[in-house]
C-alpha cells in the first residue's frame, strides 16, 4: 500500500476519534476529497519541478503516534531559548506535552488547537478562521485540513500583547521506527495587538519523520507579528510548511526561516494583503551540506493599494545540496502604489551543489515599484585577498566571508537572545570559531 | 629588508612587470611614481602575495628570506601590511571586530595568545584618536558606505593596528581633502621608526611634502626607469609624464 492509500484509510479510523458532527468535521471530509483527487504533487506540477517526494512516499510512515512518550526537559533544554522566559506549547510526537509546556489564558489564549476544535467556548472563532485562509484545492494544505486535530492555538485580542514570545515545539522521540506528524495552527492578532513566535521542529534520534504542517495567521488592523522559524533538524527530518497569513490595513508581519538542517524541507509561505498600508517581510538565511534539499516557494498577493512587500533570501549551499528558491509575487489591478522587493543571493561552495532561483511576477497594476534580483556566484575573490592581507588564514576569511553574506539578514530579528542563537548556529554551521563575541 | 631582484610577473599571460629591482631598507621611505597603468599597484599586490598574479621570473625577498611560497596572509604575519588603493566593502563584519580577528590571528601565528579584551579596547582607543576615528564608525561594517577619504583613513587605522614592518600605501592620498591628508600623513610619520619601512605609490608631490621620501622611483611600463632623490619627485610634478614616452621611444 503506498502513502496515499495509507492517509486515506487512516482516515477512516481517525474520524472514530473526533467528533464527526462537529462543523469543522465537514471541511475535514471534504479535505480529503481533494487529497484523494488530487494525490501527492509530482514534477510534472511546475511548483514541484525541483523538488520531488517520490521518495518519502516510499516509507512506511505511521500515521498514528502511540500515546504517553515523555522526554526530559534537561534532554531537550537546549533546543528552547532558554535564556529567556517564554510561553512554550510542546508536541512530542504529535501529542501535546503539558509538562514541558507553559500555556495561558490570562486575558490572551496561547494553547491547543484540540481545545478549540472541541471546546465550545471557542467555536465562535473557530467558524470565522478555521480553514479560511489556508488554500482549499491544494493537495497537502488538504492532507493537513483532513487530519487537523492537533497543534497551537494563539489568540491575542485587541490591543494587548503576551508578557513574553511564544516557543512551539514539535519532538520527535523516534519510538516509532517512521513518523509523520500533522500539526495545524491557528493564530489571530486583532487590531493593534502583538505577538512573537518562534517554531521549531527537532527529531531526537535518526528514525524516519514527515512533518506536513499548516499554519494560518491572521494579522488584523494595525497587528504587529513576528514570526521565526528555526529548521535545524536532523538529516532523516523531512517537512513541509505550508503557512498563510491574511493581513489587514496597516498590519506589519514579519516571517524569518532560518534553514540549516533536514534531509528535505519546503516552504510555502502565502502572504495575501487584505487591506492597505500593510508591510509583509520574509526573509531567510539558508545554509546546508551534505545532501540536504530546501525548496522556498513564496507568494505575496497584494490585493489591495499602498502596500509593501520585502524579500530577502540569502543562501550558501556545500558539498552536494540544492536549493530552490521561487518568489511569487502578485500585484492586482487596484493594488496602485505597490511596492514591492525581492532578493535572493545564493553563494556555491561546492562544484556539485546546485540552486534554482526563479521570480515569477504578475504585474496587473501599472503605478507600481517592483525590483527582484538574483545572485548565484562564490566567494569574492578581492574580499578575500583583502582579509587575508591583514593575516586572517583563508580558511577563516572564507568562513568570515560567508558568516557576513548571511548575518545581515538577522538585523531585523527583534528577539536578542534568538538572533545569538542563530549567529552562533550559523557560525557553527560554516564551522567558524569567530575571533569575536556574536 | 625589502628585495626584490628581476621580478616578472603576469596576469592572463600578459606581461605587466618586467623586471623590478628594488632594495628597500629599514628606516628608508621610498616612494613609486609613475603614469596610470604602469603596474605600480600590481607590484604592490605581488609583494603582498595576490595569487591573481603570476610571477613568472625574479623574486621578493623579506629580511633574506624568499617569500614566493607564501600565502597573503603569512605575509602579513612577516609584517607586510598593503594599504589598498580600493578597500573592498565586507558588509556585516563590523570595523572593531575585523581588526580583533586580524590581530588576533597574527598573534596565534606567532604563538601568543588571544589579546585581553581590555588591552584591545585600549588599542583601539590609542589608534582611533591618532587618526581622529570617530567611535561610531568602529561598529559601522568595514568600509561599507564609507566616502573614499574615510576608507583610506581606515586603512591607515589598521596600519596603526598591525604596526607592520614594510608597509606600502598605494595611493592613499587620493580622496583626501587637505586636512584628512595631514591626519594620515601624521599617523605614518608617527609609526615611522629605523625598524620599519615605507614604500609610498602616488601621483602627486603633495604627500611627499608630509611623508618625506628618501629615494624617489618612477615606473613605467612595468620597469623602474628612473630613480633619485626628494627633488625628482618636484622635477615629475613640473614635467609630467611625458618626457618618458619619449625617452622611451629614443
Ligand atoms: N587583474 C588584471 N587583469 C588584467 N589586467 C590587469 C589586471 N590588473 C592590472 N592589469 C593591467 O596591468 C596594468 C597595470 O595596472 P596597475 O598595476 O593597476 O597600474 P597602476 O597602479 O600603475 O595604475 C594595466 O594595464 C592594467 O590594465
Ligand atoms: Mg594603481
Amino acid at each position: 500500500m503506498d502513502l496515499k492509500e495509507k492517509l486515506i484509510s487512516s482516515f477512516m479510523a481517525f474520524e472514530n476519534n473526533v467528533d464527526v458532527d462537529h462543523p469543522v468535521h465537514d471541511i475535514r471530509s471534504s479535505a480529503i476529497k481533494n487529497f484523494e483527487e488530487k494525490g501527492f504533487p509530482t514534477k510534472k506540477n511546475e511548483a514541484w519541478k525541483y523538488t520531488s517526494l517520490n521518495s518519502l512516499q516510499k516509507v512506511d510512515f505511521s500515521i498514528f503516534p502511540k500515546e504517553e512518550n515523555t522526554i526530559e526537559y534537561k534532554d531537550v533544554k537546549k533546543y528552547f531559548i532558554h535564556e529567556i522566559d517564554t510561553y512554550k506549547i510542546v508536541f512530542i510526537d504529535g501529542i501535546y506535552s503539558s509538562y514541558l509546556s507553559e500555556t495561558t489564558h490570562d486575558g490572551v489564549d496561547i494553547c491547543l488547537m484540540s481545545s478549540a476544535l472541541t471546546k465550545p467556548m471557542y467555536k465562535a472563532v473557530i467558524d470565522v478562521y478555521f480553514n479560511k485562509i489556508a488554500a482549499k484545492d491544494e493537495s497537502l494544505t488538504s492532507l493537513n485540513t483532513a487530519f487537523s486535530r492537533e497543534g497551537a492555538y494563539i489568540y491575542i485580542p485587541k490591543n494587548k500583547m503576551p508578557k513574553k514570545p511564544v516557543e512551539i515545539l514539535h519532538f520527535a522521540t523516534g519510538n516509532e521506527a517512521t513518523l509523520m506528524l500533522q500539526p495545524r495552527n491557528l493564530i489571530i492578532v486583532e487590531e493593534n495587538a502583538e505577538l512573537q513566535v518562534i517554531e521549531r521542529h527537532q527529531s531526537l534520534t535518526s528514525n524516519e519523520v514527515l512533518t506536513n504542517s499548516v499554519t494560518e495567521i491572521f494579522a488584523a488592523k494595525n497587528a504587529i507579528i513576528d514570526f521565526y522559524k528555526v529548521q535545524n533538524n536532523v538529516s532523516t527530518a523531512s517537512m513541509i510548511d505550508n503557512t498563510y497569513i491574511d493581513q489587514k490595513d496597516k498590519s506589519v508581519v514579519k516571517l524569518h526561516t532560518f534553514s540549516f538542517g533536514g534531509k528535505l524541507t519546503r516552504n510555502n509561505l502565502n502572504f495575501y494583503q487584505n487591506g492597505e498600508y500593510i508591510d509583509s517581510t520574509m526573509k531567510g538565511v539558508t545554509i546546508l551540506g551534505e545532501k540536504q534539499h530546501v525548496d522556498h516557494h513564496t507568494l505575496v498577493h497584494h490585493i489591495q493599494p499602498n502596500c509593501e512587500s520585502h524579500q530577502d533570501y540569502k543562501g550558501i549551499y556545500g558539498e552536494q545540496s540544492t536549493g530552490v528558491f521561487n518568489g511569487k509575487i502578485i500585484v492586482d489591478k487596484i493594488a496602485q502604489k505597490t511596492n514591492a522587493f525581492q532578493k535572493n543571493n545564493n553563494v556555491l561552495i561546492s562544484d556539485k551543489a546546485t540552486i534554482n532561483s526563479k521570480p515569477q511576477l504578475e504585474i496587473f497594476a501599472d503605478d507600481v515599484k517592483c525590483s527582484h534580483g538574483c545572485t548565484i556566484g562564490q566567494l569574492d575573490e578581492d574580499a578575500l585577498f583583502y582579509l587575508q592581507s591583514r593575516g586572517i588564514p583563508e580558511k577563516e576569511a572564507r568562513a568570515l566571508l560567508m558568516y557576513a553574506f548571511a548575518n545581515n539578514v538577522l538585523e531585523s530579528v527583534r528577539i536578542p537572545e534568538l538572533k545569538a542563537r542563530i549567529n552562533k548556529l550559523i557560525a557553527k554551521k560554516l564551522g567558524v570559531n569567530l575571533g569575536f563575541d556574536i | 629588508m625589502l628585495k626584490i631582484n628581476d621580478l616578472h610577473a603576469s596576469v592572463d599571460d600578459k606581461e605587466i612587470l618586467r623586471g623590478i629591482n628594488l632594495t628597500v631598507n629599514a628606516g628608508e621611505v621610498h616612494a613609486i611614481m609613475g603614469p596610470n597603468g604602469s603596474g605600480k599597484s600590481t607590484l604592490a599586490s605581488v609583494i603582498a602575495g595576490k595569487e591573481e598574479f603570476e610571477v613568472t621570473k625574479g623574486s621578493v625577498e623579506l629580511d633574506g628570506e624568499d617569500l614566493e611560497d607564501d600565502a597573503p596572509e603569512e605575509r602579513a604575519h612577516k609584517g607586510i601590511f598593503l594599504s589598498f588603493q580600493y578597500p573592498v566593502e565586507i558588509p556585516g563584519v563590523s570595523v572593531t571586530n575585523f581588526m580583533k580577528t586580524a590581530i588576533n590571528e597574527s598573534r596565534k601565528a606567532r604563538g601568543l595568545e588571544d589579546m585581553p579584551a581590555n588591552e584591545m579596547l585600549k588599542l583601539i582607543r590609542e589608534k582611533s584618536e591618532l587618526l581622529e576615528i570617530d567611535r561610531k564608525f568602529l561598529s559601522r561594517s568595514l568600509n561599507e558606505g564609507f566616502s573614499g577619504g574615510e576608507k583610506k583613513r581606515n586603512e591607515i587605522f589598521q596600519m596603526a593596528m598591525l604596526e607592520p614592518k614594510l608597509a606600502i600605501l598605494d595611493e592613499t592620498d587620493s580622496g583626501l581633502d587637505i586636512d584628512a591628508l595631514r591626519i594620515v600623513a601624521n599617523g605614518v610619520n608617527k609609526l615611522k621608526s629605523k625598524d620599519n619601512a615605507v614604500i609610498v605609490i602616488t601621483h602627486y608631490q603633495r604627500l611627499l611634502e608630509h611623508i618625506v621620501p628618501d629615494f624617489v622611483h618612477v615606473l613605467h611600463n612595468g620597469k623602474i626607469v628612473k630613480s633619485g632623490g626628494k627633488e625628482l619627485a618636484h622635477e615629475l610634478e613640473e614635467k609630467g609624464y611625458d618626457w618618458l614616452k619619449q625617452e622611451q621611444a629614443v
